[in-house]
C-alpha cells in the first residue's frame, strides 16, 4: 500500500469523527497513575478558572475523601444534590443523572469515572452516565486512574498483583477531547502518603507497603505516560489526516482473533484490541461453530466473550465448520486478514496433545498471514471442561446407558444360541452392527460402553477358548483389537455425524425462520399485518413474549401494539422510552437499567427510530451469541418493513392530497365561471331597471325582472348542487329513508319546475297500484329536479318530456325521456362524471348535476343510467330497490 | 290613514329585513323589525303584532326556544323562514305551534298568500259549511263530497283527512299533526299511511293525480290544501 497517499476511507472516518464531535459535549479526562496524585484538585482548579470566563459550571459529583485542600476548592461552585439510593440497609448517595440533564449546564464535573452505580440506577457504571451527559450536549470534566482502563487491567494485575474490578472501556480515552495527565513522581507521592494527604492514618501503612510500593508506582506512572502519549499520537494522526499532511501512514492491517468459551479468551480479545488500536487496524472476533455441543456455562462464557469483543469494537463473526483450523484460515482469506491471533493456554500434556495440533495446523496453512500465538497463565478453572473430558462427556443420560447395556446383553444372548449356525466371526459383525445402531440412537457414551462390553463378551463367550478372556489364535487377537478399535471409532464418528446433522438442521431451521419472516413481511398488506407477522414469528423463534411499540411523528406511542404478547407496566414502559430516546438497547441482559423484566432494543432505520421491541424469553438465561445475531437481523428486517409501510402511507397521502387539490382547482374554476353568468345578468338587469327608459316601459321591465328571478334560481340550484356534492364526497350524506309514493315525488318536482315546463307537454305515466318504495323524499326530488333542469336546458323549447314509472323484478324504475338531440353514444357514461360537459353544448349547467344525481341514487342502493331512444331523444333511468311496504289500516276514530 | 295589519319581522340579516319591509309596506302592512330573539319577544309583548315572520337562523336564541316561550302567552300567527336543509327544524317548529313556513329563496307572492291564510285562520270567524275547489264541492254539514255534481265515495278515514285539510285550508299541516288528528297518538310515526291515503284522495278528487292542483305535498314537512 502506498504509504504516502492517505486512504480515502480513513480520511472520511477522520472527518466524520470531527463532525460528530460538534453535537456532543466535550470530555476532558484528568488522568493519574494512582490515588492521591491530585486529579480531583486539578479538575476543580480548572473548573474554577473556566467559571470566571462565564461558563455555567456545576458539580455533578466530587469525592473529597476528607482532604481539606480539595474541599476548599468546592466553595463558590454550584453543587447539585446527590440522589439517595437505598441498598441493603444503608443509603448510598449517587450522582443524580436526571438532575444534571434537566439543569443543562454547559459543563459538569464528574469525579471517579470508573465508579459502579448502586443497583436501581439507570446505568450500571458511571461512565455510561457520562456518555449520556455528553450525548445531551453537556461538557464533562472527569477523573480516572490508569489502572481502570480495560486494556490495562491485565498489566496492572501483573505489576501490582491487584485485581482491578471497576473498569472503563478504552473508547472513552479515544473519544475524549482532551486528556490532562496529572503527574507526580513516585517519591513525591509516597511522601504525600506519609504526610497523610492521601489516606487517613490507619490506611497509610497498608497502602505504603502494598499498592504504593515504589516499583509499582514507577510502572504505573510509565503506563499513564504511555497512554497519554498514544492518545496524543492519535490526535496528531487525525489532525494530519484532515489537513492532508503527508506523514507516516499506518498500513491497512486487519486482525482476527479466535474466540472460545474459555475465560482465557477475554485476555486474547483485549490483547488483540490493543494491537488493533496501535496498528489502527480493524479486527474480527471469530467463533468457529463445530458439531460439538456447548454446555450452559460454556454458552454463557462464549456469549460474554463475544459481547465484550463487540463492545470493544470488533466485528463479531460466527463461522461454522468441521475443522477449526480450516474454518479460521478460510475466513481469514475471505476477509483479507493480515494477522491471526490464537491462544494457547498452558494445560496438561494431554490437552496440549489435542489442542497444540490446532495451533500447528493454523500456522502451517496460514500462508502469507501472520499468526500470533498468545500464551495464557491460567490453570483450567472448575467451570471449564478440557478437550479430553469432552470426548467422553455427552448429553446422554443414564437411561441411554441402561438401554445400551440391555441391547448388548440381548444380542449376546441371541448370538449364544446362534453360534452353532453362523460362527463367531459373523457374530462379531452382528455385535458391531448393534454398536453402530446404538451410536445413532443413543449417543456417543452408550456407544462406547456398548463397544467395550460387546468386545469383551465376544471375546469371553465366542472366541476360542470360550468362557475365558484368553485368545488362542493370533488372527483372533488381531480380530479382537481391530473390533474394539472399529467399534470405538465408528461409534464416535456415527455419533458425531448425528450431531452434525442436528446442527445442520438447526442452521437450516434458522435460515428458514429468517426466510419465512422476510417472505411473510413482504406479503403484508398493512401495518397491522407486518406487526402481526413480526410478533408471531419472533415469539416462536425466540420462545419469548414480545411487545412492539411504534412511534408516531417522532414520539413513542403510549401503549404497545394490541397484539403484543408481553404486557408493559409503567416502569417497563419508561425503559422502552429511554431506549427510544437514546437509540441503544437497554433492560435485562444489558448494562443499562438491567433490573427490567424484558430486553428492549430500538427499531432503527437509516432515517429514524420507528419504535421499540421488548422481549422476555421464557427460558431464563441470556441469549446465545447466535440468537443475538439472529435477533439483530430480525429486528433490522422488521424496522425496514415498518419504515416501508410508513413511507407507503406518506406516499398515499401525498397522492390523495394532490388529487384533492386538482379537484379543488377544477371546482373553483367551474364555480367561478358558473356563478359569474347569473351574477352578471342580475347586475346588468338591475342597473338596466334604473334607467328611465326601461323603468317606464312595462314590457322591458317585466323581462328584466324575469331575468333576475331566473338567474337567482340558477344560483340557488348551483348552491344546492355544491352542498349535495360536498356531502356526498365527505360521506356525510344522510338519507332519511321512508316509504314514499313515486308519483308524489314526481308531482312535487314537476310543480317546482312549473314555469319552465309551461311551454312543453309533459306526460306522466304511473300505475296507481304501484306500491310505496323506500327513498329519501327530498333527495330523490333533487334528482328529478336536476334531470328536468337538464331536459329543459338541452332540448329545444317546446319539445315534450315523458316521465314513466314501472315496477320490474324487485326494482322501481323511473324514466325521464326527452325529444332532444340525445347524448353522444361515447359519452353516455362520461356525462355522470364530475365537471363533464358535452362539447358544444349550450351553457347553463355546472357539469355537477348528473354526478350528484348518481351519487344520491347510488346511496339508495340504486342505479342511474342514460341511453338514447330512437325516435325520441335521451332517456335517463333511475332504478331503486323495491320491497314490500307494511300494511295500512283505516282509522279507528 | 288606515293602517293595515301589524307585522313583526324577525331576522338577523339587514337586507332581508329591508326587502321584506319594502314589499310588505307596499301592500299596506305596517312593519316592525327585530334583529335578535330577545328583542323579538319584547316587541311581541309590547306591540302585539298581528303576525310574526320569524327567521330560524337567529344568533342569540334557538328558534324553537323562542316559539315555545311565545306560545306560553300568545297565539299570534308565526311564519318561519328557513333554508332547504333544516327540514327537521321546520317540522319541529310547526309541531310546536308555528303556522306556516317558507323556504329561502322565496317569492313575495308566496309570502303574502301564506300571511293572509295564517291571519285568516287566526280570526275566530264562522267557517263556511260548504267549500268548493276546482270541480269539487264539499258539504261539511251533510258530510257529502261531489265532483262535477256526482257523488264521490270516500271512506271514513279519507273523509276525516279531507275535513282536516279543509279546516286548515291554505295552511301547512305536518305529518305528525295529521296522523295525530286522524289516526291517534300511537300512529304519529307511520308516514306511509299518509302516502297511501293521500294517493287515494288524489285519485278520487284531482283531475290529474300525478299533477295535483289542490292537495299539495310539502316535501319533508307535510301536506297543504291549496284553495
Amino acid at each position: 500500500m502506498d504509504k504516502q497517499r492517505p486512504d480515502p476511507d480513513q480520511l472520511l472516518a477522520a472527518v466524520q469523527r470531527q463532525e460528530n464531535n460538534q453535537h456532543r459535549g466535550k470530555l476532558k479526562i484528568f488522568l493519574g497513575m494512582a490515588a492521591g496524585v491530585g486529579k480531583t484538585y486539578a479538575m476543580l482548579e480548572s473548573a474554577r478558572q473556566v467559571k470566571t470566563s462565564g461558563i455555567d459550571v456545576v458539580v455533578g459529583v466530587v469525592e473529597t475523601h476528607g482532604r481539606a485542600e480539595t474541599q476548599a476548592l468546592l466553595t463558590d461552585l454550584e453543587v447539585l444534590p446527590r440522589r439517595p439510593v437505598e441498598y441493603h440497609n444503608t443509603v448510598l448517595q449517587e450522582m443524580d443523572l436526571d438532575a444534571i440533564l434537566n439543569r443543562q449546564p454547559q459543563l459538569v464535573l464528574v469525579d471517579e469515572l470508573a465508579h459502579t452505580n448502586a443497583p436501581g440506577s439507570r446505568h450500571i457504571k458511571r461512565y455510561q452516565d457520562v456518555l449520556e451527559i455528553l450525548e445531551a450536549g453537556i461538557d464533562v470534566y472527569t477523573t480516572v486512574n490508569v489502572q481502570h482502563f480495560e486494556s490495562r487491567t491485565d498489566s496492572v494485575q501483573q505489576i501490582t498483583g491487584v485485581q482491578v474490578h471497576e473498569t472503563v472501556p478504552d473508547t472513552l480515552i479515544e473519544t475524549a477531547d482532551r486528556i490532562e495527565l496529572v503527574d507526580l513522581s513516585p517519591e513525591d507521592l509516597r511522601r504525600r502518603l506519609a504526610e497523610g494527604k492521601v489516606y487517613t492514618a490507619e490506611r497509610v501503612e497498608v497502602a505504603a507497603n502494598n499498592f504504593f510500593r515504589l516499583g509499582n508506582l514507577t510502572a504505573l506512572r510509565e503506563m499513564a505516560l504511555r497512554l497519554t502519549a498514544e492518545r496524543v499520537d492519535h490526535q496528531l494522526q487525525d489532525y494530519m489526516q484532515v489537513k492532508q499532511i503527508a506523514g507516516p501512514w499506518k498500513s491497512g492491517e486487519r486482525l482476527m482473533v479466535a474466540v472460545s468459551p474459555a475465560r482465557f479468551s477475554e485476555r486474547l480479545i483485549r490483547w488483540t484490541r490493543r494491537m488493533a488500536y496501535n496498528l489502527e487496524a480493524s479486527w474480527l472476533a471469530v467463533y468457529v461453530d463445530t458439531a460439538r455441543q456447548l454446555n450452559p456455562s460454556e454458552k454463557d462464557g462464549l456469549a460474554r466473550n463475544l459481547a465484550m469483543a463487540r463492545k470493544l469494537g470488533a466485528e463479531v463473526v460466527i463461522a461454522s465448520g468441521e475443522n477449526i483450523a480450516t474454518a479460521l484460515i478460510d475466513l481469514a482469506r475471505q476477509r483479507n486478514i493480515t494477522q491471526i491471533v490464537i491462544g494457547k493456554p498452558l494445560r496438561s500434556r494431554w490437552d496440549e496433545f489435542l489442542t497444540g495440533s490446532l495451533v500447528d495446523r493454523v500456522i502451517r496453512s496460514s500462508g502469507s498471514i501472520d499468526v500470533y500465538v498468545v500464551t495464557g497463565d491460567e490453570p483450567a478453572q472448575p467451570g471449564q471442561t478440557s478437550q479430553a473430558r469432552l470426548v467422553l462427556q455427552t448429553h446422554s443420560n443414564w437411561r441411554h446407558y441402561a438401554y445400551s447395556l440391555a441391547i448388548v446383553t440381548a444380542i449376546s444372548l441371541v448370538d449364544y444360541f446362534a453360534l452353532a449356525g453362523i460362527g463367531y466371526q459373523a457374530i462379531g459383525l452382528i455385535e458391531l452392527f448393534a454398536v453402530l445402531l446404538i451410536a445413532v440412537l443413543l449417543g456417543r457414551g452408550p456407544a462406547l460402553l456398548a463397544a467395550t462390553l460387546s468386545a469383551l463378551s465376544w471375546n469371553y463367550f465366542f472366541i476360542e477358548p470360550r468362557f475365558t478372556f484368553a485368545i488362542y489364535r493370533t488372527q483372533d487377537v488381531i480380530l479382537f483389537f481391530l473390533y474394539f478399535g472399529i467399534a470405538a471409532v465408528a461409534g464416535t464418528l456415527t455419533a458425531r455425524l448425528r450431531e452434525q446433522e442436528k446442527r445442520a438442521r438447526t442452521n437450516a431451521e434458522r435460515t428458514m425462520a429468517l426466510y419465512t419472516l422476510t417472505h411473510e413481511l413482504a406479503q403484508a398488506l398493512n401495518m397491522d399485518d407486518i406487526l402481526k407477522t413480526a410478533l408471531s414469528q419472533m415469539s416462536i423463534i425466540f420462545d419469548a413474549d414480545i411487545a412492539i411499540i411504534l412511534a408516531q411523528e417522532g414520539k413513542l406511542n403510549p401503549a404497545a401494539h394490541p397484539l403484543s404478547t408481553l404486557q408493559l407496566n409503567e416502569k417497563e414502559y419508561s425503559v422502552a422510552a429511554w431506549v427510544f430516546e437514546n437509540g441503544k438497547p437497554a433492560g435485562r441482559f444489558t448494562d443499562t437499567l438491567p433490573m427490567a423484566t424484558a430486553y428492549y432494543t430500538p427499531l432503527l432505520t437509516p432515517n429514524r427510530t420507528v419504535g421499540v421491541v421488548g422481549l422476555t424469553p421464557h427460558q431464563v438465561s441470556r441469549f446465545s451469541a447466535e440468537q443475538e445475531i439472529l435477533l439483530e437481523t430480525f429486528i433490522g428486517q422488521v424496522a425496514l418493513m415498518i419504515e416501508r409501510e410508513l413511507l407507503d402511507e406518506a406516499a398515499d397521502q401525498a397522492a390523495m392530497l394532490r388529487k384533492s387539490e386538482n379537484l379543488y382547482n377544477t371546482l373553483l374554476n367551474s364555480i367561478s365561471h358558473e356563478m359569474r353568468t347569473p351574477i352578471a345578468t342580475i347586475s346588468g338587469a338591475a342597473s338596466g331597471l334604473e334607467t328611465e327608459q326601461i323603468r317606464l316601459n312595462p314590457e322591458s321591465r317585466s323581462v328584466l325582472v324575469q331575468d333576475i328571478r331566473d338567474s337567482a334560481e340558477r344560483l340557488n340550484r348551483l348552491v344546492e348542487n355544491l352542498l349535495d356534492m360536498s356531502r356526498l364526497e365527505s360521506g356525510r350524506l344522510q338519507l332519511r329513508m321512508e316509504w314514499c309514493d313515486a308519483a308524489e315525488v314526481i308531482g312535487v318536482a314537476v310543480k317546482q319546475m312549473e314555469k319552465r315546463l309551461a311551454k312543453r307537454s309533459l306526460l306522466i305515466q304511473h300505475d296507481p297500484l304501484t306500491p310505496l318504495v323506500q327513498m329519501d323524499f327530498v333527495l330523490i326530488e333533487q334528482v328529478l329536479l336536476n334531470l328536468l333542469d337538464n331536459a329543459c336546458l338541452y332540448t329545444p323549447a317546446g319539445t315534450p318530456i315523458e316521465i314513466e314509472t314501472r315496477l320490474q323484478s324487485g326494482r322501481l324504475e323511473i324514466t325521464l325521456t326527452d325529444h332532444g338531440p340525445g347524448v353522444p353514444e361515447d359519452a353516455l357514461e362520461q356525462i355522470f362524471e364530475k365537471f363533464y360537459r358535452i362539447p358544444n353544448s349550450p351553457t347553463g349547467g355546472t357539469g355537477l348535476g348528473l354526478s350528484v344525481c348518481r351519487g344520491i341514487v347510488k346511496a339508495h342502493g340504486g342505479q342511474l343510467s342514460a341511453k338514447n331512444i330512437p325516435g325520441a331523444g335521451a332517456r335517463f333511468s333511475i332504478l331503486l330497490p323495491a320491497s314490500n311496504p307494511p300494511p295500512v289500516k283505516e282509522s279507528a276514530k | 290613514m288606515t293602517s293595515g295589519p301589524h307585522i313583526l319581522v324577525v331576522d338577523d340579516e339587514l337586507q332581508i329585513r329591508r326587502f321584506l319591509r319594502i314589499s310588505l309596506e307596499a301592500n299596506g302592512y305596517v312593519v316592525d323589525e327585530a334583529g335578535t330573539g330577545q328583542d323579538a319577544i319584547v316587541k311581541s309583548a309590547l306591540q302585539r303584532p298581528d303576525l310574526i315572520i320569524l327567521d330560524l337562523g337567529l344568533p342569540d336564541m334557538d328558534g324553537l326556544e323562542m316559539l315555545k316561550r311565545l306560545r306560553e302567552w300568545s297565539q299570534i300567527p308565526v311564519i318561519i323562514l328557513s333554508v332547504r336543509d333544516s327540514d327537521r327544524d321546520k317540522v319541529g317548529l310547526l309541531d310546536a305551534g308555528a303556522d306556516d313556513y317558507l323556504t329561502k329563496p322565496f317569492s313575495t307572492e308566496e309570502l303574502l298568500a301564506r300571511m293572509r291564510t295564517a291571519m285568516r285562520h287566526a280570526r275566530p270567524e264562522e267557517k263556511p259549511a260548504v267549500v268548493s275547489f276546482g270541480e269539487i264541492q264539499v258539504d261539511l254539514a251533510r258530510r257529502s263530497v261531489t265532483r262535477r255534481g256526482e257523488m264521490v265515495k270516500l271512506t271514513p278515514t279519507e273523509y276525516a283527512l279531507l275535513r282536516l285539510l279543509i279546516q286548515h285550508a291554505g295552511k301547512v299541516l305536518t305529518h305528525r299533526q295529521i296522523l295525530h288528528e286522524v289516526w291517534g297518538k300511537e300512529y304519529v310515526q307511520e308516514t306511509h299511511y299518509l302516502r297511501v291515503y293521500f294517493a287515494q284522495l288524489r285519485q278520487k278528487l284531482e283531475e290529474d293525480p300525478t299533477r295535483p292542483m289542490f292537495i299539495l305535498t310539502e316535501p319533508g314537512v307535510g301536506y297543504r290544501l291549496h284553495i
